[in-house]
Protein backbone atom coordinates (compact mmCIF):
# COMPACT_ATOMS: atom_id res chain seq x y z
CA UNK A 1 0.00 0.00 0.00
CA UNK A 2 2.76 2.30 0.98
CA UNK A 3 5.15 1.63 -2.01
CA UNK A 4 1.80 2.17 -4.51
CA UNK A 5 1.25 5.44 -2.68
CA UNK A 6 4.90 6.42 -3.10
CA UNK A 7 4.78 5.79 -6.60
CA UNK A 8 1.54 6.78 -8.00
CA UNK A 9 0.55 9.29 -5.58
CA UNK A 10 -1.98 11.10 -7.52
CA UNK A 11 -3.39 7.91 -9.02
CA UNK A 12 -3.72 6.94 -5.31
CA UNK A 13 -5.70 10.03 -4.23
CA UNK A 14 -7.81 10.32 -7.31
CA UNK A 15 -9.03 6.98 -5.58
CA UNK A 16 -8.99 7.13 -2.49
CA UNK A 17 -11.10 10.67 -2.71
CA UNK A 18 -14.51 8.66 -3.75
CA UNK A 19 -14.13 6.46 -1.61
CA UNK A 20 -13.74 9.14 1.12
CA UNK A 21 -16.65 11.10 0.10
CA UNK A 22 -18.98 8.15 0.16
CA UNK A 23 -17.63 6.96 4.01
CA UNK A 24 -18.28 10.89 4.97
CA UNK A 25 -22.01 10.72 3.38
CA UNK A 26 -22.55 7.25 5.21
CA UNK A 27 -21.13 7.82 8.54
CA UNK A 28 -24.96 8.95 10.44
CA UNK A 29 -26.98 5.83 8.84
CA UNK A 30 -23.85 3.89 9.72
CA UNK A 31 -23.83 5.63 13.42
CA UNK A 32 -27.47 5.21 13.81
CA UNK A 33 -27.29 1.60 12.96
CA UNK A 34 -24.73 1.07 15.57
CA UNK A 35 -26.30 2.74 18.03
CA UNK A 36 -29.71 0.54 17.42
CA UNK A 37 -27.95 -2.53 17.49
CA UNK A 38 -27.20 -1.54 21.35
CA UNK A 39 -30.68 -2.34 21.96
CA UNK A 40 -30.53 1.45 24.11
CA UNK A 41 -33.76 3.11 24.49
CA UNK A 42 -33.64 5.95 21.89
CA UNK A 43 -34.29 9.37 23.60
CA UNK A 44 -32.17 8.10 26.95
CA UNK A 45 -29.04 10.28 27.93
CA UNK A 46 -27.10 7.49 27.58
CA UNK A 47 -28.01 6.41 24.10
CA UNK A 48 -27.82 9.98 23.12
CA UNK A 49 -24.09 10.55 24.34
CA UNK A 50 -23.56 7.17 22.76
CA UNK A 51 -24.94 8.56 19.36
CA UNK A 52 -22.78 11.36 19.43
CA UNK A 53 -19.76 9.95 20.20
CA UNK A 54 -19.82 7.38 17.37
CA UNK A 55 -21.13 9.74 15.39
CA UNK A 56 -18.69 12.48 15.52
CA UNK A 57 -15.42 10.60 16.10
CA UNK A 58 -15.17 9.08 12.76
CA UNK A 59 -16.22 12.11 11.39
CA UNK A 60 -14.37 14.72 12.59
CA UNK A 61 -10.57 12.48 11.94
CA UNK A 62 -12.12 11.95 8.27
CA UNK A 63 -11.95 15.53 7.86
CA UNK A 64 -9.14 16.18 9.75
CA UNK A 65 -7.57 13.77 7.71
CA UNK A 66 -8.56 15.41 4.24
CA UNK A 67 -7.81 18.87 5.81
CA UNK A 68 -4.29 18.00 6.81
CA UNK A 69 -3.57 16.58 4.42
CA UNK A 70 -4.75 19.76 1.74
CA UNK A 71 -2.47 22.24 4.33
CA UNK A 72 0.51 19.95 4.27
CA UNK A 73 0.46 20.07 0.16
CA UNK A 74 0.12 23.69 0.41
CA UNK A 75 3.18 24.32 3.17
CA UNK A 76 5.11 22.53 0.90
CA UNK A 77 4.65 25.52 -0.72
CA UNK A 78 6.10 28.00 1.89
CA UNK A 79 8.98 27.77 3.99
CA UNK A 80 9.63 30.02 7.31
CA UNK A 81 12.82 31.20 4.61
CA UNK A 82 10.69 31.62 2.08
CA UNK A 83 8.50 33.68 4.50
CA UNK A 84 11.22 35.95 5.76
CA UNK A 85 11.81 37.23 1.95
CA UNK A 86 8.24 38.40 1.12
CA UNK A 87 8.23 40.24 4.73
CA UNK A 88 11.57 41.99 4.66
CA UNK A 89 11.14 45.53 3.64
CA UNK A 90 7.74 45.71 3.87
CA UNK A 91 6.34 48.95 6.21
CA UNK A 92 4.28 48.52 9.39
CA UNK A 93 0.92 48.12 8.26
CA UNK A 94 0.81 46.26 5.03
CA UNK A 95 3.79 43.94 7.19
CA UNK A 96 1.35 43.57 10.00
CA UNK A 97 -1.40 42.08 7.45
CA UNK A 98 0.62 40.13 5.64
CA UNK A 99 2.42 38.78 8.64
CA UNK A 100 -1.09 37.29 9.90
CA UNK A 101 -1.60 35.40 6.75
CA UNK A 102 1.85 34.10 6.55
CA UNK A 103 0.89 32.93 9.65
CA UNK A 104 -1.54 30.46 8.65
CA UNK A 105 0.31 28.96 6.24
CA UNK A 106 3.78 28.83 7.51
CA UNK A 107 4.90 25.61 8.28
CA UNK A 108 5.33 26.76 12.38
CA UNK A 109 5.69 24.82 15.81
CA UNK A 110 5.90 26.64 19.04
CA UNK A 111 9.40 24.86 19.58
CA UNK A 112 10.78 26.95 16.47
CA UNK A 113 9.83 30.03 17.83
CA UNK A 114 13.13 30.99 18.83
CA UNK A 115 15.08 30.34 15.59
CA UNK A 116 11.96 31.78 13.68
CA UNK A 117 12.18 35.23 16.13
CA UNK A 118 15.79 35.99 15.56
CA UNK A 119 15.71 34.82 11.72
CA UNK A 120 13.19 37.75 11.59
CA UNK A 121 14.99 40.14 13.94
CA UNK A 122 17.90 39.51 12.10
CA UNK A 123 17.00 40.52 8.69
CA UNK A 124 15.35 43.72 9.81
CA UNK A 125 11.71 42.70 10.01
CA UNK A 126 9.89 44.96 12.37
CA UNK A 127 8.81 43.53 16.11
CA UNK A 128 5.39 44.26 15.22
CA UNK A 129 5.42 42.45 12.38
CA UNK A 130 6.82 39.89 13.78
CA UNK A 131 4.65 39.49 16.65
CA UNK A 132 1.88 39.50 14.27
CA UNK A 133 3.44 36.20 12.60
CA UNK A 134 3.59 34.87 16.21
CA UNK A 135 0.16 35.20 17.22
CA UNK A 136 -1.61 34.09 14.17
CA UNK A 137 0.40 31.01 13.78
CA UNK A 138 -0.76 29.14 16.81
CA UNK A 139 -4.31 30.67 16.94
CA UNK A 140 -5.10 29.99 13.29
CA UNK A 141 -4.19 26.29 13.08
CA UNK A 142 -6.22 23.50 10.83
CA UNK A 143 -7.08 21.13 13.51
CA UNK A 144 -8.55 24.01 15.58
CA UNK A 145 -10.33 24.95 11.72
CA UNK A 146 -11.26 21.61 11.02
CA UNK A 147 -13.14 20.93 14.33
CA UNK A 148 -14.73 24.56 14.12
CA UNK A 149 -16.34 22.85 10.31
CA UNK A 150 -16.83 19.91 12.03
CA UNK A 151 -18.86 20.30 15.18
CA UNK A 152 -20.09 24.01 14.26
CA UNK A 153 -20.83 24.58 10.72
CA UNK A 154 -18.63 26.73 8.37
CA UNK A 155 -20.03 30.01 9.03
CA UNK A 156 -18.01 29.96 13.30
CA UNK A 157 -14.79 28.71 11.41
CA UNK A 158 -15.31 32.00 9.00
CA UNK A 159 -15.62 33.87 12.21
CA UNK A 160 -12.71 31.93 14.11
CA UNK A 161 -10.33 32.74 11.50
CA UNK A 162 -11.31 36.00 10.12
CA UNK A 163 -11.40 37.14 13.72
CA UNK A 164 -7.92 35.71 14.83
CA UNK A 165 -6.40 37.13 11.33
CA UNK A 166 -7.80 40.86 12.75
CA UNK A 167 -5.87 40.21 16.35
CA UNK A 168 -2.98 39.16 14.90
CA UNK A 169 -3.06 42.64 12.43
CA UNK A 170 -3.67 44.79 15.48
CA UNK A 171 -1.85 43.59 18.20
CA UNK A 172 0.83 43.51 16.15
CA UNK A 173 0.43 46.47 14.65
CA UNK A 174 -0.09 47.97 18.29
CA UNK A 175 3.17 46.33 19.36
CA UNK A 176 5.03 47.88 16.61
CA UNK A 177 4.04 51.27 17.43
CA UNK A 178 4.58 51.16 20.91
CA UNK A 179 8.61 50.66 20.02
CA UNK A 180 9.29 47.99 22.57
CA UNK A 181 12.58 47.17 21.22
CA UNK A 182 14.49 47.49 24.36
CA UNK A 183 12.48 44.86 25.97
CA UNK A 184 14.39 42.15 23.70
CA UNK A 185 17.22 40.90 25.32
CA UNK A 186 20.48 42.59 23.70
CA UNK A 187 22.28 39.77 22.42
CA UNK A 188 19.43 39.37 19.86
CA UNK A 189 20.13 42.19 17.69
CA UNK A 190 24.09 40.84 17.79
CA UNK A 191 23.35 37.29 16.53
CA UNK A 192 25.00 37.18 12.64
CA UNK A 193 23.17 34.71 11.00
CA UNK A 194 24.91 33.34 8.44
CA UNK A 195 23.06 32.88 5.26
CA UNK A 196 23.04 29.63 3.74
CA UNK A 197 21.22 29.42 0.44
CA UNK A 198 18.92 26.75 0.90
CA UNK A 199 18.82 24.87 -2.54
CA UNK A 200 15.71 25.77 -3.53
CA UNK A 201 15.20 22.40 -5.47
CA UNK A 202 12.41 21.87 -8.45
CA UNK A 203 9.51 19.85 -6.20
CA UNK A 204 7.23 17.91 -8.58
CA UNK A 205 3.66 17.51 -7.44
CA UNK A 206 3.97 14.17 -6.54
CA UNK A 207 6.53 15.13 -3.82
CA UNK A 208 4.44 17.54 -2.66
CA UNK A 209 1.33 15.20 -2.26
CA UNK A 210 3.63 12.73 -0.35
CA UNK A 211 4.30 16.01 1.99
CA UNK A 212 0.45 16.14 2.52
CA UNK A 213 0.92 12.04 3.54
CA UNK A 214 3.44 12.83 5.80
CA UNK A 215 1.73 15.91 7.64
CA UNK A 216 -1.43 13.46 7.76
CA UNK A 217 1.02 10.96 9.31
CA UNK A 218 2.32 13.09 11.79
CA UNK A 219 -0.48 15.48 12.83
CA UNK A 220 -2.81 12.85 12.78
CA UNK A 221 -0.86 10.63 14.91
CA UNK A 222 -0.63 13.36 17.57
CA UNK A 223 -3.85 14.51 18.21
CA UNK A 224 -6.13 11.61 17.40
CA UNK A 225 -6.18 10.97 21.03
CA UNK A 226 -7.17 14.46 22.30
CA UNK A 227 -10.04 14.43 20.03
CA UNK A 228 -11.78 11.18 21.18
CA UNK A 229 -11.07 12.28 24.97
CA UNK A 230 -12.33 15.67 23.77
CA UNK A 231 -15.48 13.88 22.05
CA UNK A 232 -16.31 11.33 25.03
CA UNK A 233 -16.39 14.24 27.26
CA UNK A 234 -18.18 16.36 24.87
CA UNK A 235 -20.52 13.40 24.42
CA UNK A 236 -20.92 13.28 28.51
CA UNK A 237 -21.63 16.72 28.59
CA UNK A 238 -24.11 16.42 25.23
CA UNK A 239 -26.19 13.44 27.23
CA UNK A 240 -26.22 14.26 30.94
CA UNK A 241 -26.23 18.30 31.40
CA UNK A 242 -29.50 19.67 31.31
CA UNK A 243 -30.11 22.47 28.75
CA UNK A 244 -29.64 25.84 29.84
CA UNK A 245 -27.60 24.79 32.27
CA UNK A 246 -24.79 26.70 31.48
CA UNK A 247 -26.35 29.99 30.46
CA UNK A 248 -26.02 31.34 33.55
CA UNK A 249 -22.44 30.88 33.57
CA UNK A 250 -21.53 31.22 30.37
CA UNK A 251 -24.31 32.74 29.03
CA UNK A 252 -25.05 36.16 27.32
CA UNK A 253 -26.65 37.99 30.42
CA UNK A 254 -23.42 37.61 32.41
CA UNK A 255 -21.07 40.53 31.51
CA UNK A 256 -17.93 39.06 33.14
CA UNK A 257 -18.28 35.84 31.04
CA UNK A 258 -16.16 36.89 28.49
CA UNK A 259 -13.19 38.43 30.68
CA UNK A 260 -13.43 35.48 33.14
CA UNK A 261 -13.59 33.04 30.24
CA UNK A 262 -10.09 34.60 28.70
CA UNK A 263 -8.62 34.77 32.76
CA UNK A 264 -9.06 30.90 32.72
CA UNK A 265 -8.24 30.44 29.11
CA UNK A 266 -4.87 32.21 29.01
CA UNK A 267 -2.43 29.98 31.44
CA UNK A 268 -4.79 26.59 30.24
CA UNK A 269 -2.88 24.95 27.81
CA UNK A 270 -4.81 21.95 25.48
CA UNK A 271 -4.32 22.04 21.88
CA UNK A 272 -7.53 22.52 20.05
CA UNK A 273 -8.45 18.78 19.55
CA UNK A 274 -8.77 18.34 23.37
CA UNK A 275 -10.83 22.01 24.02
CA UNK A 276 -13.24 22.38 20.87
CA UNK A 277 -15.58 19.45 21.24
CA UNK A 278 -16.15 20.50 24.83
CA UNK A 279 -16.58 23.82 24.38
CA UNK A 280 -19.20 22.86 21.98
CA UNK A 281 -21.00 20.77 24.42
CA UNK A 282 -20.71 23.72 26.32
CA UNK A 283 -22.81 26.03 23.74
CA UNK A 284 -25.18 23.53 22.92
CA UNK A 285 -26.21 24.38 27.13
CA UNK A 286 -26.76 27.68 26.86
CA UNK A 287 -23.21 28.85 26.53
CA UNK A 288 -22.81 32.08 24.57
CA UNK A 289 -20.91 31.87 21.04
CA UNK A 290 -19.00 35.33 21.99
CA UNK A 291 -17.69 33.79 24.99
CA UNK A 292 -16.98 30.12 24.03
CA UNK A 293 -15.02 32.12 21.33
CA UNK A 294 -12.90 34.05 23.77
CA UNK A 295 -12.18 30.81 25.74
CA UNK A 296 -11.20 29.13 22.83
CA UNK A 297 -9.30 31.90 21.18
CA UNK A 298 -7.01 32.38 24.93
CA UNK A 299 -6.73 28.54 25.52
CA UNK A 300 -5.38 28.01 21.49
CA UNK A 301 -3.72 31.41 20.72
CA UNK A 302 -1.56 32.06 24.15
CA UNK A 303 -0.09 29.18 25.43
CA UNK A 304 1.92 29.32 28.77
CA UNK A 305 5.03 26.83 27.21
CA UNK A 306 5.50 29.16 24.07
CA UNK A 307 5.84 32.42 26.50
CA UNK A 308 8.06 30.50 28.75
CA UNK A 309 10.16 29.54 25.67
CA UNK A 310 9.87 33.77 24.24
CA UNK A 311 11.56 34.61 27.55
CA UNK A 312 14.57 33.52 26.33
CA UNK A 313 14.40 36.35 23.59
CA UNK A 314 12.03 38.89 25.39
CA UNK A 315 12.07 40.89 28.77
CA UNK A 316 9.39 40.01 31.14
CA UNK A 317 7.51 43.39 30.23
CA UNK A 318 7.50 42.83 26.64
CA UNK A 319 5.60 39.27 27.37
CA UNK A 320 3.40 40.72 29.53
CA UNK A 321 2.48 43.22 26.98
CA UNK A 322 2.09 40.86 24.48
CA UNK A 323 -0.14 38.37 26.17
CA UNK A 324 -2.05 41.76 27.50
CA UNK A 325 -2.65 42.88 24.13
CA UNK A 326 -3.75 39.88 22.74
CA UNK A 327 -5.97 39.34 25.74
CA UNK A 328 -7.57 42.70 25.37
CA UNK A 329 -8.32 41.77 21.33
CA UNK A 330 -9.99 38.32 22.62
CA UNK A 331 -11.84 40.04 24.93
CA UNK A 332 -13.47 42.47 22.53
CA UNK A 333 -14.03 39.98 20.12
CA UNK A 334 -16.07 37.86 22.92
CA UNK A 335 -18.03 41.35 23.56
CA UNK A 336 -18.96 41.84 19.99
CA UNK A 337 -19.87 38.38 19.07
CA UNK A 338 -22.60 38.53 21.91
CA UNK A 339 -23.18 41.45 21.22
CA UNK A 340 -24.18 40.29 17.60
CA UNK A 341 -25.78 37.20 18.17
CA UNK B 1 32.94 13.95 9.44
CA UNK B 2 31.13 16.09 11.82
CA UNK B 3 27.78 15.81 12.19
CA UNK B 4 25.75 18.50 13.97
CA UNK B 5 21.99 18.21 15.32
CA UNK B 6 20.51 21.11 15.83
CA UNK B 7 17.61 22.07 18.26
CA UNK B 8 16.50 22.94 21.55
CA UNK B 9 15.97 19.09 22.97
CA UNK B 10 12.15 19.13 21.54
CA UNK B 11 10.91 16.08 20.04
CA UNK B 12 12.02 16.19 16.79
CA UNK B 13 15.27 17.00 17.47
CA UNK B 14 16.12 13.78 19.42
CA UNK B 15 14.25 11.89 16.59
CA UNK B 16 16.64 13.17 13.86
CA UNK B 17 19.62 12.21 16.45
CA UNK B 18 18.18 8.58 16.63
CA UNK B 19 17.64 8.46 12.90
CA UNK B 20 21.24 10.18 12.24
CA UNK B 21 22.84 7.73 14.39
CA UNK B 22 21.00 4.63 13.08
CA UNK B 23 21.91 5.86 9.03
CA UNK B 24 25.47 5.82 10.11
CA UNK B 25 25.44 2.50 11.58
CA UNK B 26 23.96 0.72 8.74
CA UNK B 27 25.83 2.83 6.27
CA UNK B 28 29.10 1.50 8.70
CA UNK B 29 30.39 5.16 8.34
CA UNK B 30 32.44 7.18 11.42
CA UNK B 31 31.37 10.22 12.29
CA UNK B 32 31.28 12.57 15.55
CA UNK B 33 27.45 13.42 16.06
CA UNK B 34 27.12 16.65 18.28
CA UNK B 35 24.16 18.27 19.33
CA UNK B 36 23.82 21.88 19.17
CA UNK B 37 20.97 23.45 21.91
CA UNK B 38 22.43 27.39 22.27
CA UNK B 39 19.97 29.67 20.14
CA UNK B 40 22.49 31.62 18.91
CA UNK B 41 24.83 29.16 17.81
CA UNK B 42 21.69 27.55 15.65
CA UNK B 43 20.78 31.36 14.05
CA UNK B 44 24.36 31.16 13.34
CA UNK B 45 23.98 28.53 10.84
CA UNK B 46 20.86 30.73 9.13
CA UNK B 47 18.13 27.86 10.05
CA UNK B 48 14.99 29.31 11.33
CA UNK B 49 13.11 26.05 11.81
CA UNK B 50 14.13 23.10 14.03
CA UNK B 51 15.75 20.65 14.07
CA UNK B 52 18.59 21.25 11.65
CA UNK B 53 21.15 19.09 10.44
CA UNK B 54 24.72 20.43 9.86
CA UNK B 55 27.14 18.25 8.45
CA UNK B 56 30.57 19.61 8.35
CA UNK B 57 29.59 23.22 8.40
CA UNK B 58 27.38 22.58 5.75
CA UNK B 59 22.98 22.69 6.32
CA UNK B 60 21.88 19.77 5.04
CA UNK B 61 18.23 19.48 6.82
CA UNK B 62 16.00 22.28 7.95
CA UNK B 63 12.43 22.00 9.44
CA UNK B 64 11.96 18.38 8.89
CA UNK B 65 13.13 14.75 9.85
CA UNK B 66 13.79 13.01 7.12
CA UNK B 67 13.49 8.97 7.12
CA UNK B 68 16.86 7.00 8.12
CA UNK B 69 16.69 5.86 4.15
CA UNK B 70 16.89 10.01 2.83
CA UNK B 71 19.69 10.62 5.63
CA UNK B 72 21.68 7.76 4.52
CA UNK B 73 21.39 9.60 0.88
CA UNK B 74 22.41 12.88 2.51
CA UNK B 75 25.56 11.42 4.27
CA UNK B 76 26.09 9.24 0.98
CA UNK B 77 26.05 13.07 -1.01
CA UNK B 78 28.50 14.67 1.34
CA UNK B 79 30.75 12.06 1.56
CA UNK B 80 31.22 12.00 -2.29
CA UNK B 81 31.50 15.91 -2.13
Amino acid sequence: MKKVIEKYPLGAVVLLLPFWIILYIGLQPLADAFVSLTNLPPGEHITEALRFFVFEVPKVLMLLTLVVFGVGIVRSYFSPERTRKILGGKSLLAGNVLASLLGVVTPFCSCSAIPLFLGFVESGIPLGVTFSFLIAAPMINEVALVLLFGLFGWKTALLYMSTGLLIAMIAGYVIGRLTLEKYVEPWVYEVKAGHFEMVEEKILFSQRIIAGIDAVKEIVAKVWIYIVIGIAVGAGIHGYVPENFMASIMGKSAWWSVPLAVIIGVPMYSNAAGIIPIVQALLEKGASLGTVLAFMMSVIGLSLPETIILKKVLKIQLILIFVGVVAVGIVVVGYVFNLIY
Amino acid sequence: MIIKVLGSGCMNCKTLESRVIEALRELQMDAAVEKVQDYQQIASYGIMHTPGLVIDEKVAVAGFVPTVEKLKEILIAHRST
